[in-house]
């Protein structure tokens, strides 16, 4: 599904993405684990198509296309979805309108009929207790005051409204409680299926104890320097990344 | 006066007699204005002798005025002797004929702002079958308002039917001599509608002028009066929209507001004058003069505007709380691109005791366009517990555009309160790469970024023009990305 080759990506003139390589088949969860700093959401955002990174060199093949040479819009409405570490806020705009917008952009993309107010506003209540928002969440601005856990959660909401074939989730957990952890690992569990994959993005393995992934990649200045299975996120959980000779430059734990 | 009556008489034959009624194929003044310009004008709409005087006061006093530049916009001189100031609806057969023969891209802007077919083409001028002139659309209404006892009609009519209505109230808000521009409008106004609502009357419909100035090519003078008498209340919704012309065009209105006791106006403006190319080539020169007399105790006027069009505009809708407990309300969406100017804001004068008023401004700078709030509130020394809110919001698209606010507050009543707040924000790369990555196009998500900054005005807007209003932006922010 998706072929990432010799991927190589600066930002502002410096280079994050050294060369990085991955295939993800349909139905495949995989994690990528690492410090901070180490390019995990500048994988994330390249992929979706932020223009703030430029590829300077690589090959990432989507169903066999060309990804790179998409538009963000034109990439989102074919399957892939992004859940932001830091969800920015819309004033002013209402999560519902917000959501069937972009539910309709690709509806009418993939030639299918557009929902209206009434059956998005069914659809999105069920989604939204899905993931143990309040259906009033959709009432309310975008993101608009919403706790650091209720971004996170309306991100996946977000997900499984949209129904993507690559979910890109970049640091789900971070600035959850156990609960909410939970909700929105159910979440994330429920997009499982045989012709979706999953790229979880993480620097704790906590994640990875609620959502069980078939492959596990450290990611360490800009490259993959290791891959494993479900064991190594346990071996970086006791062993830390100075395990594998990396500087966690927060020097958080692995474990959390 | 018997003497200026005997004169006026004899020109009006004069005119005759030059024959401009012969000459009607003609139906252009030649350019230029002098008292000559103005008494044919008003011997055209048989006038009666009070409004060609009231004119003629005006005219003077205008000639005495200088044009004012104080206000945050740049243009070049206007050659008021190179402008006509009458200008008889064209003849059908001058006219397009058929939808097939109007330009195809005001077509596209119709058709993008759900404009119903036959509304399109009355928009474009077309000749179509006089049921859609807007007097005969007034009609239409004629039964249920003349029940309820509302006057509403062309201003031109009223002078005629109505003039002890129109002599006691016409520039009592706005006098002739306010400003340039409003004494330019008390001189040579075409037209424009008239409404009185009696005592104790809710006006059953909202009354609506839209279209009716692009009808055809009278409209750059018009003048609007609206009494609402005792416990009376009325909406009237006031659209604007211009076809396309290359040269630029003086559009010089002039709204009256009369509230008397317990009394309600809410006004509610969507203005999408052409605002010239991405050039800056051509566009209207929007100077507008509204003002609402909060006369009565209790009485209440709400502005609400939608400005999207006009190459510039100049607009200042403002309450004078005249009346104690009278409340005036400003909500305001200002939205500029390409060249566009636009200085607009209210004026909030407090006169009465306990009086209110609130300002909700929206502006939104696109493009290299530049938007100014100005606004004045201020408090007379009877206006005891008087208070303001003012809420300045701007938006910026892009780096190359730019907002500015000029509050000012003036105060002779200690006890009055006033609070103001003022935000800039700008639609971020960060919002736009949410949207696109939702699989939003980058001109659907400005819009609906614009739209949500301005919801709090929208939702002042009577429910249909709100939707208008909310497409209008759409257009008008065509080609602000990418
Ligand atoms: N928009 C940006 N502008 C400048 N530097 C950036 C930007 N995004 C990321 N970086 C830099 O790229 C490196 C990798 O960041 P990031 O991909 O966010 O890492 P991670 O998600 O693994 O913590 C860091 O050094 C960070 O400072
Ligand atoms: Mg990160």
């Amino acid at each position: 599904m998706l072929s990432i080759k010799n991927l190589h990506a600066s930002v502002e003139g410096k280079e994050i993405l050294k060369g990085i390589n991955l295939e993800i088949n349909p139905g495949e969860v995989h994690a990528i684990m690492g410090p901070n700093g180490s390019g995990k959401s500048t994988l994330s955002q390249v992929l979706a198509g932020n223009e703030a990174y430029e590829v300077t060199s690589g090959e990432v093949l989507f169903n066999g296309e060309n990804l790179l040479d998409k538009e963000t819009e034109e990439r989102a409405r074919e399957g892939i979805f992004l859940a932001f570490q830091y969800p920015v806020e819309i004033p002013g705009v209402s999560n519902l309108q917000f959501l069937r917008t972009a539910v309709n952009a690709k509806r009418k993309h993939l030639g299918e009929p557009e929902m209206n107010a009434a059956e998005f506003m069914k659809l999105a209540r069920e989604v939204s207790k899905q993931v143990d928002l309040n259906p009033d969440f959709l009432k309310r601005g975008v993101n608009e005051g919403f706790s650091g856990g209720e971004k996170k959660r309306n991100e996946i909401m977000q997900a499984l409204l949209l129904q993507p074939k690559l979910a890109i989730l970049d640091e789900t957990d971070s600035g959850l409680d156990i609960d909410a952890l939970k909700v929105a690992s159910d979440g994330v569990n429920a997009l499982r299926s045989a012709d979706r994959a999953i790229l979880m993005v993480t620097h704790y393995q906590r994640l990875l104890n609620h959502i069980v992934p078939d492959h596990v990649h450290v990611l360490a200045g800009g490259r993959i320097i290791k891959s494993g299975g479900r064991e190594l996120a346990l071996e970086l959980e006791e062993k830390g990344y100075g395990w594998l000779g990396i500087k966690d430059e927060d020097d958080a734990p692995v474990a959390g | 006066m018997a003497n200026t009556d005997r004169q006026v008489n004899e020109l009006i034959k004069r005119e005759y007699e030059h024959g401009f009624v012969t000459d009607i194929e003609a139906d252009t003044f030649e350019p230029g204005l002098n008292e000559d310009v103005i008494r044919r004008l008003s011997a055209i709409k048989n006038e009666p002798e009070f409004m060609l005087e009231w004119r003629l006061k005006a005219y003077r006093r205008w000639l005495e005025m200088d044009e004012p530049d104080w206000a945050h916009v740049d243009f070049p001189k206007v050659d008021y002797n190179a402008i006509s100031y009458y200008s008889a609806p064209k003849k059908k057969e001058d006219m397009p004929q058929s939808l097939d023969e109007v330009d195809p891209e005001l077509l596209k802007t119709y058709e993008k702002l759900g404009i119903p077919l036959h509304e399109r083409a009355k928009l474009a001028g077309v000749a179509v079958d006089a049921v859609f002139d807007s007097v005969s659309v007034a009609t239409t209404f004629k039964e249920p308002l003349e029940k309820a006892g509302v006057i509403f009609c062309p201003i031109s009519e009223a002078v005629q039917k109505y003039p002890e209505l129109v002599q006691k109230y016409l520039g009592s808000v706005v006098p002739v001599g306010d400003n340039y521009f409003a004494a330019l409008n008390s001189a040579v106004f075409s037209d424009g509608s008239f409404v009185y609502i009696p005592k104790g009357v809710r006006c059953p419909l909202e009354l609506s002028t839209y279209f009716r100035i692009n009808a055809a090519n009278t409209g750059q003078f018009e003048r609007t009066l609206i009494v609402a008498d005792d416990d009376s209340y009325v909406s009237y919704l006031e659209g604007c929209t211009a076809p396309m012309r290359d040269e630029n065009q003086l559009h010089a209105a002039v709204v009256e507001l009369v509230v008397l006791e317990n009394a309600q106006i809410k006004y509610s403006t969507v203005q999408n004058w052409y605002p010239g190319d991405e050039n800056g080539k051509g566009g209207i020169y929007n100077f507008v003069t509204k003002r609402a007399a909060c006369i009565g105790n209790n009485s209440k006027v709400s502005w609400t505007q939608v400005e999207t069009g006009s190459a510039i505009t100049w607009k200042y809708p403002s309450c004078v709380l005249r009346g104690d407990n009278s409340v005036g309300e400003f909500y305001s969406v200002a939205l500029t691109h390409n060249y566009q100017q636009a200085d607009t804001g209210t004026k909030m004068i407090h006169l009465g005791k306990n009086t209110s008023s609130t300002i909700i401004s929206k502006g939104i700078s696109a493009g290299r366009s530049s938007n100014a709030y100005r606004g004045l509130v201020k408090f007379g020394p009877g206006a005891e517990a008087a208070r303001n809110f003012t809420q300045c919001d701007s938006l910026l698209i892009g780096d190359r555009c730019a907002a500015h606010t000029f509050p000012y507050i003036e105060s002779q009543n200690k006890t009055a309160i006033v609070e103001h707040e003022a935000t800039t924000s700008k639609v971020s790369d960060e919002q736009m790469f949410l949207c696109r990555q939702r699989g939003i196009d980058a001109e659907q998500a400005v819009s609906m970024i614009v739209n949500g900054f301005c919801k709090e005005v929208f939702k002042e807007l009577p429910m249909e023009f709100a939707v208008e209003a909310g497409k209008l932006l759409e257009v008008s922010l065509e080609g602000s990305v990418g």
